[in-house]
């Protein structure tokens, strides 16, 4: 493997954020850990999001992404290492301090109540209000009215937003809650898997809102596993692996292919391939596993090849 | 000559949205399977009893679907919020028995009693909701538990206090009369006695509904009932939410056991057993959905007026009122798949 990984020492040293060209990110980890009880969930995960930029965080089930946004988004605290935002170090004690500070979290299960009309979960949690005292109701037209519009501009062509958000579909209701978080003047946005669940033209148009929200000038977390969606619209990525970060590289280091062999792990399909053999007898299986350790192995190879 | 193709008319309406006529609107709503049931209810009693539609005798059906309707718009608004309450029948006889009792054994004025009885309500409500929201029991086993203990306590407490299953008589305290002209009198509109719980009960509706349409708490009452992860998440204050909702029905209870107190002058230890059940049903006929999240203020309200007619519906036709319970039974049964049927039939359209 190649690609120049960025130096876990030199990390975050000397590095300019691209947009205020100051040396200060917009959000910063340094060391993070956390664990539960006995259970070490994240160890030492060092990364960086800066304005108009989308960090990756790649791994497979279990390699802590979860528990990596838990923490940024203010459902978790760290144990281990500082979190820096904007220069400050904080710890979020909830989901509202993380909010406050401008950090807005799209969850997998996309934190939308079903039932309720799509004008009242775009607003929920901060409703407009006219009146004072306790005659304070909601403007409901002028709520209406906003969510219609911050639709439109991310390019969501909506049939009526007095319709319950259960009847969308899983791809417009990834891009509502995008919306949501762009509107109320989130600095970063964490997209928890927003691409899992969806067909491959749905995960497009997802992935066209990250770009979107980019371009407004967002600092974007996108957290998936699936290289493939990560490599068209990220410029850093980390690689997790059991809680702890296996690589941390920019855009201009690392080829799809090389994202992806170090995804599936080239290192342990040979290891596997060579305990098949020990074992013999499995001759079908290791024939694949061998072809597959082949076929990442040329992969990496020829994606160094072009480069150099 | 060049084929021309006519631009697609550009409406404002989008395409996918097909036309719904006012009615199929209309049928969308929640309470709406409750109205119908309303209706046909009335229709029926109107015409097998001459006497059922008399100014007088609507009056009285009021009054019957108010004492189960102030009640039922706590209940409703935190069916919605996604719990329920096991405690309420019993509640409303702990508050009129801690006015009755209070003042009393102090000899104070009556409004003292009234004052002291409206923090208990509040705080019955509030320990539930608190018990709720730390143990993260289901709101079943909290406030079954909370009815079991408050029955036991109206019991024992009327007995070690005023020695008997009745609460001693307070009609001699200073301020009754102005606290039995506050909570039970009748207001005379056009020569028809009407009591005063109606306007209550009216109000409540009133403010509940204007509560749940319009204020962001409404906006979280649906959401906590609907998804309670969710509204967290996006910031929703789901404990205090739902702790108000326990202390709204407590509220309610207040102007009930208040009422229950001063319409005569003592209370029996032993009532409100059972009554639990009126309220969680008449918001169950009225569109709340149990497992919460959706519901109206005035479905509550359309579902404790059903209850009201059927009650003195009865009655006024001349039947035996053993047959009640099984009407309640069946009109309970036939609402909720009117409910059901209604509202498939509106997401479909």
């Amino acid at each position: 493997m190649n690609a120049k990984q960025i130096d876990q020492q030199t990390l975050l040293r000397d590095e300019k954020d691209p947009l205020t060209h100051t040396p200060v990110h917009l959000l910063s980890l340094d060391g993070v850990g956390k664990h539960y009880g006995n259970i070490i969930a994240l160890r030492n995960v060092t990364m960086a999001v800066d304005n108009g930029r989308v960090t990756c965080v790649l791994g497979d089930n279990g390699a802590g992404k979860s528990t990596l946004i838990k923490i940024i988004a203010g459902l978790h605290q760290h144990d281990e290492g500082v979190l820096h935002v904007m220069g400050d170090e904080r710890k979020f004690n909830s989901p509202r301090d993380a909010l406050d500070a401008g950090i807005a979290t799209v969850y997998q299960d996309l934190a939308v109540v079903p039932l309720m009309p799509i004008w009242r979960n775009f607003f929920l949690g901060s409703e407009l209000t006219t009146g004072f005292g306790p005659f304070k109701s909601m403007d409901v037209q002028k709520m209406k009215d906003i969510t219609l519009k911050e639709l439109a501009q991310m390019g969501i062509d909506l049939r009526d937003v007095e319709q319950p958000i259960g009847q969308l579909s899983g791809g417009e209701r990834q891009c509502v809650a995008i919306a949501r978080a762009v509107y109320f003047g989130a600095k970063v946005l964490i997209l928890d898997e927003p691409t899992a669940a969806l067909g491959v033209k749905q995960s497009g148009v997802v992935l066209r809102y990250i770009l979107q929200a980019r371009d407004r000038g967002l600092g974007v977390i996108f957290i998936t596993h699936n290289p493939h969606h990560a490599f068209p619209v990220g410029d850093r990525f980390l690689l997790l692996k059991r809680g702890k970060s296996i690589g941390y590289y920019d855009k201009k280091d690392i080829t799809l292919d090389e994202l992806t062999a170090q995804m599936a792990g080239g290192a342990e399909l040979a290891e596997l391939a060579h305990e098949l053999e020990q074992l013999g007898g499995h001759t079908q299986a290791l024939k694949e596993v061998q072809a597959e350790v082949a076929e990442v192995a040329d992969a990496a190879y020829e994606s160094n090849a072009k480069r150099h | 000559m060049a084929l021309v193709t006519a631009p697609a008319p550009k409406t404002a309406a989008d395409e996918r949205v097909a036309k719904r006529g006012p009615l199929s609107k209309l049928m969308a709503r929640p309470e709406v399977g409750a109205l119908v049931g309303a209706v046909v209810l009335f229709i029926f009693f109107a015409s097998v009893s001459g006497t059922f539609t008399q100014p007088n005798a609507l009056a009285t059906i009021l009054y019957g679907s108010s004492t189960i309707g102030i009640m039922a718009v706590g209940v409703s608004l935190l069916m919605i919020g996604g719990e329920f309450d096991l405690s309420t029948g019993v509640a409303v006889i702990s508050s009129a028995l801690t006015a009755s009792l209070f003042s009393w054994y102090f000899s104070m004025n009556a409004w003292v009693g009234v004052v002291i009885a409206l923090l208990v309500s509040l705080s019955i409500g509030f320990i539930n909701g608190w018990i709720l929201v730390k143990t993260k029991l289901p709101s079943f086993i909290v406030t079954l538990a909370t009815f079991l203990m408050l029955t036991g306590l109206n019991l024992a407490l009327t007995r070690l206090i005023g020695g008997s299953v009745s609460s001693p008589s307070i009609s001699k305290l200073d301020g009754f009369d102005s606290a039995h002209a506050v909570f039970a009198s009748s207001i005379s509109i056009g020569g028809v006695e009407v009591k005063i719980t109606v306007f209550f009960w009216i109000i409540l509706v009133a403010v509940a509904s204007w509560v749940l349409l319009r204020t962001k708490v409404g906006n979280w009452i649906f959401a906590v009932g609907g998804d309670a992860n969710a509204a967290r998440a996006v910031g929703v204050p789901v404990t205090k939410t739902k702790i108000g909702l326990f202390m709204a029905v407590g509220f309610c209870g207040w102007i009930l056991g208040m009422h229950n107190l001063f319409a005569f002058d003592a209370v029996q230890s032993g009532e409100g057993v059972g009554n639990e059940f009126l309220y969680i049903i008449a918001a169950v006929i009225g569109g709340c959905l149990l497992t919460g999240g959706y519901g109206s203020a005035v479905g509550g309200a359309i579902g404790a007026f059903i209850f009201g007619m059927a009650n003195k519906g009865i009655v006024y036709a001349q039947w035996n009122p053993d047959w009640f319970k099984f009407f309640l039974g069946l009109m309970l049964l036939l609402a909720t798949i009117v409910n059901l049927i209604v509202k498939r039939r509106a997401e479909l359209k």
